[in-house]
């Protein structure tokens, strides 16, 4: 019997081609250097954030030799009614009252720097980027709103009829949290801030169309995390049927989110245009593009009020934050609905009240970054742990304890209502446990006698610890199909899109393990329509849980299928039959079998004998002579096809630790040791799910110590580059990475996994800040770090307050700490 | 991210570089191409001509010359930072360069490009001040040396003419007895320094030199300041800039610091030498 595959570190079968530079992307589609049948677009992107379009001059650009096309507002309508409509509103909701979406060529007013004004389609990139530096605009200017105090403030609007500049308010209750606070033996007020960061994967956007004429059909190359979102999107802007539009999603290079807010307006005009135009259009987006025209996420200000009890359990809970969502809500309130439901983590606060303002402000749209409003709400929760631990001077660790939901309250409902529209109800999860191994794994209680071996050597160290619980896997469905072809090769293909996770190598495993065939026997395909018509997209760590369940399913449907023929051709009962290599045989009699790939050729009765398979096929016999030769329930071809569909999302949770040390004279802040114990259910590849949690683990270091967008109050991104916006290289991320797992399988779907994509990057801000403060000691009354990311700069402004209020003060000493933790 | 439209030459000479360059006020010398190509890529400069001088024979040299070091202009980073001799006759220049971005930068951007790019951001123009070294140029009007004062004229401004190449930059040694130090605090590595300093110690005399401090390289003088003073009396000839990296007061902090280490390190490395 083949070893089974789920749960082995199997080595990915796209690393060849992509670390070889074999990897396709949609920048690689349709060259075809010399012969110049490829268009190149250019966008020509507002320079201001806030101002009123007057005039657009495009006539310096018409007569320029290899300019093709030039294309405003105004001429959106001649490809159709609806492409001069606004964007979709994907997810529209009840809270979200005064939704906006952005024109695929701005109408009238731009509402940040890089909305996309008008398109120039030319022979080469470098020619159309001269074309759009042609092109003159005339402004009337008006006021930006930059940031979220000025939108709160008001005194200026980002859109004239959205009155405080408040898109959506939404409250949710769970008990009566102020009345608890009011009656709780201690309270706390808490006021936090996190600032904005961005998904920048390696790739950016880019999108090829090709419209042939000779069968009225667009084919469409896009890197999205929704191809079948893209077709949908691009049917109903261009007046097409679905049934002419195919979108093919190839490599990604990363999406990390960013990706899944569709159809961006280059996603409609490079097809318009190639429609238009007869010719292939290809639009690739760049950096600076990349930085002034996709999507931001994260910038919140929160406002925590607690009251607990003398152990630190939570009585109740009352948090209002402000959600800075940039000038249009395509993807509607996803990321301020999770803040505000995954801020309760793996903690009952018995009395919950939520209430957020999600504001408009004239910078770039906020859509999903790998946490999608996670990470907000786990800061917003952990630093409260950490401020009630500080005031009842007791361990952080011990604090959360005793918040915990205990194992045999599953399934727990927290009483509200997710991202998806249903219960708020985990289904699995050990916390306690959970919380010793990520004690053990970071040395919690010895810290405190390493801290001070280190203080006597003149050196800062600090602990953090932090929690959270992930809702992964959310619905409504998702498909597969699996084909057996008769050289006994299994295609597989689901509609969901890869960005780099692995998808081939997963889904692989998952249907080898089901059908009894060779890993290397199997291929798989995502992202592309032609071959999987109905699919969601990659977000919310849904692939393997949505797409690896309905892989699953299908595998098994075609086994099904493979089991009755060869039953028959055998002549022996199904019951019997096992599947080895690829290998049907009637159990304890191997003599007796027949290979998948006769299996398959029998499946189909016509059987022109074209390869060796088709006239060894001959020998047997199947079907009877006096009927159909494809049976009334039956289908010609070995084909499994099924959907998953679950009831609601299973929550993933993990813990993560963080030492630190912190230069006295320099500020500068270097990660000693990282921690992280992740459960995500069922592990399918262990190696991917640690790989998914080192890149997260970095994402989250580059959030917490380095990333932010700098704005200026005119509404200018002032580092809109790799130079001056600071990813952190491999140098800043620790060479090491702690890992441990716990597995509470989900009772949810057939493989018990729930999602792991985004862990590694939820408890980033909140954990760093507690081992700063940890190691910095800043202050014996509150927390001293409550805005996130924190730069050594930041770091060194914190300690001149905390002197100067010292010298205020003389009384309290900062550098002694009362709790003893 | 694409150049606006430009013509591009190579000669093969240096006399036919200069020619170039004269009939064309708006032209650009492109060597190593590390800080122009992106400056190019974005637009944010676009100049009319290219003259690439990457075909010009004999200006990759690197030789030591009246005690000193002279490097041609199409010497790589790379090359002048793994050089014994340099490292010998003047080991500020490889300390420094080591900081200077990272190895596939060095590879290719030249050490006298990253002189005439004059940005205060960088490790070799404050290098060149402090130590009191030159560039040497050629123009219509023949050859000339710029000693290193009177080079860095404004942010990203040198006062090598349009109509001039520099041929090479001249790195004074490294006198007997005398040490030097170079420490930068940058947030990732490879980055511009937040802030970044060069000491120069030669008997009585202390010289540091600053770089991301100010808009023009800074070198001040601490002779016969006292170890605990050191950097108060640095910051009383400077005056440290806010930008989007960090405050004007945290960069005074790490000229506190910097200040420090690098002259006791400068005092240690000659004590070393003795």
């Amino acid at each position: 019997m083949t070893t089974k595959l789920m749960g082995q570190k199997v080595q990915r079968v796209e690393d060849q081609r992509f670390l070889r530079g074999h990897g396709r992307y949609v920048d690689d589609v349709a060259v075809d250097p010399g012969q110049h049948t490829v268009l190149h677009a250019a966008v020509l992107r507002s320079p201001h954030a806030h101002a009123r379009i007057l005039d657009i001059d495009v006539s310096d650009v018409l007569d320029v030799e290899g300019v093709h096309a030039v294309y405003t507002y105004d001429d959106l309508a001649s490809c159709s009614p609806q492409m001069a409509e606004p964007l979709p509103l994907l997810i529209p909701h009840p809270a979200l009252t005064h939704g906006r979406t952005q024109y695929a060529l701005a109408k009238d007013e731009v509402n940040y720097v890089g909305e996309a004004i008008a398109f120039v389609v030319a022979d080469d990139r470098y020619l159309a980027e001269d074309a759009v530096s042609r092109i003159r605009v005339d402004y009337e200017f008006l006021t930006p709103v930059v940031g979220i105090d000025a939108a709160r403030a008001a005194t200026s609007l980002v859109h004239e009829d959205v009155p405080g500049n408040v898109g959506a308010r939404m409250e949710q209750n769970v008990g009566d949290a102020p009345a608890a606070i009011a009656k709780a033996p201690h309270r706390l007020e808490l006021d936090l801030t996190v600032e904005r960061s961005a998904c920048m994967p390696m790739e950016g956007r880019g999108t090829v169309a090709r419209w042939d004429a000779d069968i009225n059909r667009l084919q469409l190359w896009t890197s999205t995390q929704s191809s079948t979102g893209v077709r949908a999107a691009v049917a109903v802007k261009m007046g097409l049927d679905l049934g002419q539009v195919d979108v093919i999603t190839p490599d990604v290079g990363g999406g990390f989110g960013v990706k899944i807010n569709h159809p961006w307006p280059e996603e409609l005009l490079v097809p318009m245009a190639a429609r238009a135009l007869g010719r292939t259009v290809k639009f690739t987006e760049d950096r600076r593009e990349h930085f002034i025209s996709s999507a931001h996420e994260r910038g919140q200000v929160q406002h925590i009020e607690v009251g607990f009890d003398d152990d630190g359990r939570l009585l109740g809970l009352d948090v209002e934050f402000w959600h800075d969502h940039g000038a249009y809500t395509p993807y509607g309130l996803i990321v301020p609905i999770i803040t505000s439901t995954q801020l309760l983590g793996p903690y009952k606060p018995q009395n919950y009240r939520v209430v957020f303002e999600s504001l408009y402000t004239n910078t770039v749209i906020v859509t999903p970054y790998r946490g999608a409003g996670r990470p907000q709400g786990c800061y917003a929760m952990e630093r409260t742990m950490d401020a009630i631990a500080q005031y009842l001077g007791k361990d952080r660790a011990e604090v959360r304890a005793v918040n915990f939901i205990q194992p045999d309250e599953f399934p727990f409902d927290q009483g509200m209502i997710f991202q998806d529209g249903r219960e708020l109800e985990y289904d699995s999860g050990d916390y306690p446990a959970m919380l010793e191994k990520i004690k053990d794994l970071v040395g919690w209680d010895e810290f405190p006698a390493f801290q001070q071996e280190m203080a006597e050597q003149g050196r800062q160290v600090g602990i953090g610890l932090a929690c959270y619980v992930e809702g992964t896997g959310v619905g409504p469905y998702e498909g597969a199909h699996v084909h057996i072809e008769t050289s006994g090769k299994v295609k597989v293909a689901t509609g969901l899109t890869t960005q780099g996770q692995g998808h081939a190598t997963v889904f692989a495993q998952l249907v080898a393990d089901e059908l009894g065939v060779k890993f290397e026997d199997v291929e798989v395909v995502t992202g592309d329509t032609r071959r999987m018509a109905y699919a969601v997209g990659t977000f919310a760590s849904r692939a393997a849980v949505m797409s690896g369940s309905a892989i699953h399913l299908a595998a098994k449907r075609a086994k099904e299928k493979v089991l009755k023929i060869a039953a028959e051709a055998l002549e022996a009962d199904e019951k019997d039959l096992e599947i080895v290599d690829g290998v049907v045989s009637v159990k304890g009699s191997p003599g007796t079998s027949i290979d998948l790939g006769t299996v398959s050729v029998l499946s189909n009765p016509l059987r022109y004998a074209f390869d060796e398979k088709s006239k060894a096929a001959t020998q047997f016999s199947i079907g009877d002579p006096g009927k159909p030769p494809v049976a009334e329930d039956d289908e010609p071809g070995l084909e499994g096809k099924d959907f998953y569909s679950p009831e609601r999302a299973t929550f993933a949770s993990g813990m993560h630790a963080v030492i630190v040390e912190t230069d006295p004279d320099t500020a500068e802040i270097t990660i000693l040791k990282y921690a992280v114990v992740h459960d995500c259910g069922h592990l399918i590849n262990p190696m991917i799910v640690e790989g998914q949690i080192h890149g997260g683990v970095a994402q989250g270091i580059g959030g917490a110590l380095y990333e932010r967008m700098a704005y200026d109050e005119s509404g200018q991104l002032l580092n809109a580059s790799f130079m001056d916006f600071l990813m952190p290289y491999v140098t800043e991320v620790p060479d090491g990475i702690d890992i441990d797992h716990l597995e509470t399988p989900s009772p949810l779907n057939p493989l018990g996994i729930k999602g792991a994509g985004e862990a590694g990057v939820i408890p980033s801000a909140a954990v760093f800040a507690a081992a700063i403060e940890d190691a910095e000691r800043l202050s014996s009354t509150g927390l001293a770090i409550t805005a996130m990311p924190i730069s050594p700069s930041e770091l060194f402004t914190l300690r001149q307050a905390a002197v100067e209020e010292v010298a205020q003060q003389p009384s309290r000493n900062p550098r002694t700490r009362e709790d003893p933790a | 991210m694409k150049p606006a439209p430009f013509e591009y030459r190579r000669p093969g000479t240096l006399a036919e570089a200069v020619e170039a360059l004269a009939g064309e006020p708006n032209a650009k010398v492109l060597a190593g191409g590390q800080s122009l190509v992106p400056l190019l890529s974005m637009r944010l400069a676009a100049p009319a001509l290219l003259v690439d001088i990457n075909e010009i024979p004999g200006l990759d040299t690197i030789e030591i010359e009246d005690g000193g070091v002279r490097v041609g202009a199409l010497a790589r980073h790379a090359a002048v930072l793994a050089s014994d001799d340099v490292r010998r006759v003047q080991p500020l220049v490889p300390m420094a360069l080591s900081h200077v971005a990272h190895a596939t930068i060095r590879n290719r951007g030249t050490t006298v490009g990253s002189l005439v790019h004059a940005d205060a951001a960088a490790e070799m123009p404050v290098v060149l001040t402090l130590l009191g070294g030159s560039l040497e140029v050629e123009g219509p009007a023949g050859r000339r040396t710029i000693p290193a004062a009177e080079l860095f004229v404004g942010p990203l401004e040198s006062s090598v003419g349009h109509d001039e190449v520099a041929v090479s930059a001249y790195f004074p040694g490294l006198a007997p007895g005398a040490g030097v130090a170079f420490e930068e605090i940058a947030r990732r590595h490879g980055d511009y320094a937040l802030v970044g300093a060069a000491a120069l110690v030669e008997g009585e005399s202390v010289r540091v030199g600053y770089l991301s401090v100010s808009d023009v390289p800074s070198v001040v003088d601490l002779t016969g300041v006292a170890d605990a003073d050191l950097g108060e009396a640095a910051l009383a000839q400077l005056e440290p800039m806010d930008d989007i990296h960090a405050t004007a007061a945290y960069r005074a902090q790490l000229v506190r610091v910097l200040t420090g280490r690098v002259v006791r390190s400068a005092r240690d490395f000659a004590e070393g030498a003795r």
